[in-house]
């Protein structure tokens, strides 16, 4: 890994957001319609169920922000990869000493900014609008939302993966991918509201952890250390497999010339 | 005796059925022009593909500075650079951030001085402030020349430079290739299809057709060899698959 490239890398990834805003509008625009969609629900749920409100609905409004964050991580990583198919840049940044740790952790780096934006931007919407303050959790916020970075990491590199394997036809994934495990990753209910018989998939999912334990710890302070404790095994399980798939799919672009197929068209 | 800059040995390519490049084998000196001459489909980008590492050999080495590329393919990439009219770099990015971030990658020393040196040498000073989306093609041509110009490459490798440029853009490419070969001493490998291209600039022709080398040698002792009085009149006997008689053996060009 080099310093160096890692900075360069980055560097244009930051040059592509200063010079063309509108990039910046997937940034902001649609986590603050997620945003007011869920918060104006619990606004009118809290009013027409009193004291008897669960605390669950509460997080709906945390949850919107801590999905943004895993999702911001993983588009991070597979919009970095189209971002260069689209330019015609590929060819440049593959036939240049970038190795892939370096794209991997360039991309990363650009995952965690995107994120940074979008999770601040919203949870001050958040303390203004609804009064919702994710921060209550102190301390306790950064190895969870640590872990959905993580996450959105494996997946933003299986996206990458899937792309460079099934070519340029395959570009929705980068926005797909993440919604393939939201209905069982138990971002706005409990992994219980699942039926019986696919619950077991969602114990498999770190970020369903990540919400559990969220929600336990906004309903009493408490840090749920198994919920953490699970999450981070599953994530470093993942972060390892998704590196594996991401290095064997990049050896297998390179012998069967997926990457210059990009090109080509 | 010099190692070669680069020595491709009976280098194989298949995709599925197909093979693009078929027992390809060749050295380059320090300092030399080398033009990978053939029709479309002929296998030069696959080639040059397999020299930069973005696509992996079948079968055949590839040894570049005297190592071999499979096991040191970063530590080579850094001395060598490409530029191809099949890529562009990123067009909402202004020409100085463009290049600043490829001199970065390429680690190259007082970028800032780097920079205005490669735009200087291909005309292009006026463009710098510039959207790279918004240039011209032959601009745009240049400005990719320049990225790849920025870290004073050992071994440039250019995949059909002057192809969908004007003439006068065209002779200012050639002459710039000339150039960097006398100034930095570069070795420079050169496809084309354009038969002008490789007479005016390359000390050496290889003539690639279906994926093998037909003959290699300067541009007159291939004429001499396929008695004919043009490259182009060779080259489109070649690629209409006639017969073609050489001075020793006779070899049908259609498979
Ligand atoms: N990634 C690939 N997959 C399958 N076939 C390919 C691929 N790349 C090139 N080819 C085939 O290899 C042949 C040679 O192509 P190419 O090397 O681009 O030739 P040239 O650059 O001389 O025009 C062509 O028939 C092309 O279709
Ligand atoms: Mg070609």
């Amino acid at each position: 890994m080099t310093f160096s490239t890692i900075q360069a890398l980055v560097l244009r990834n930051l040059f592509l957001y200063t010079r063309t805003p509108v990039r910046l509008v997937e940034l902001v625009f649609w986590p603050l319609v997620d945003l007011l969609v869920w918060g104006y629900l619990t606004v009118f749920l809290q009013k027409h169920t009193g004291d008897s409100f669960p605390y669950q609905i509460t997080f709906l409004i945390g949850a919107v922000i801590l999905w943004d964050i895993l999702f911001r991580a993983q588009q991070g990583v597979a919009l970095y990869f189209l971002e260069d198919v689209w330019s015609r840049n590929l060819l440049n940044v593959f036939s240049a000493p970038v190795t892939n740790a370096d794209y991997l952790a360039s991309t990363y780096t650009i995952g965690l900014l995107r994120a940074a934006v979008t999770s601040l931007l919203l949870s001050v919407l958040a303390i203004v609008l609804y009064s919702f303050n994710l921060f209550e959790l102190n301390w306790t916020l950064l190895p969870f939302v640590f872990n959905l970075l993580l996450f959105g990491w494996s997946l933003g590199m299986i996206s990458t993966a899937l792309i460079v394997r099934w070519g340029p036809a395959a570009e929705t994934l980068a926005w797909a991918v993440p919604f393939f495990i939201q209905p069982f990753a138990a971002v706005y209910y409990p992994i219980d509201a699942l039926p019986g018989g696919i619950r077991w998939i969602a114990e498999l999912i770190p970020c369903a952890h990540i919400f559990e334990g969220m929600r336990d710890g906004l309903k009493d302070g408490a840090v749920s250390w198994a919920d953490l404790g699970k999450a981070t095994g599953l994530n470093l399980l993942y972060l390892f497999l998704a590196g594996m798939l991401f290095v064997r799919v990049m050896n297998t672009a390179r012998e069967k010339g997926l990457l210059t197929k990009f090109v080509a068209q | 005796m010099e190692s070669p800059v680069l020595e491709v040995n009976d280098l194989v390519k298949e995709f599925g059925a197909v093979r693009p490049v078929n027992g390809v084998s060749f050295a380059m000196r320090r300092g030399e022009i080398l033009g990978l001459l053939g029709a479309n489909g002929a296998g030069k980008t696959t080639a040059i593909n397999m020299i930069l590492g973005i696509v992996t050999p079948t079968s055949g080495s590839i040894r570049v500075f005297g190592r071999d590329l499979a096991r040191e393919r970063i530590a080579i990439l850094r001395r060598m650079n490409f530029c191809s009219t099949y890529t562009q770099l990123p067009g909402n990015l202004r020409v100085w951030q463009n290049l600043t971030v490829f001199g970065k990658i390429y680690r190259v020393p007082n970028l800032k001085r780097r920079i205005d040196e490669v735009l200087e040498l291909l005309e292009i000073a006026h463009l710098k402030d510039r959207v790279s989306g918004n240039l011209s093609a032959g601009e745009s041509t240049r400005l990719n020349l320049c990225k790849a110009l920025l870290n004073k490459p050992e071994l440039l490798l250019l995949d059909e430079p002057t192809a969908s440029l004007d003439p006068d853009i065209a002779d200012k490419v050639r002459k710039v290739t000339k150039r960097i070969r006398e100034e930095d001493g570069s070795s420079i490998l050169y496809t084309s299809h354009n038969m002008r291209d490789v007479e005016e600039v390359c000390d050496r022709i290889i003539f690639m057709h279906q994926g093998k080398i037909l003959f290699t040698g300067t541009a007159e002792e291939i004429l001499d060899h396929f008695k004919e009085d043009s490259l182009e009149s060779l080259f489109i006997r070649v690629a209409r698959g006639g017969e073609i008689e050489t001075a020793g053996e006779s070899v049908t060009s259609a498979t």
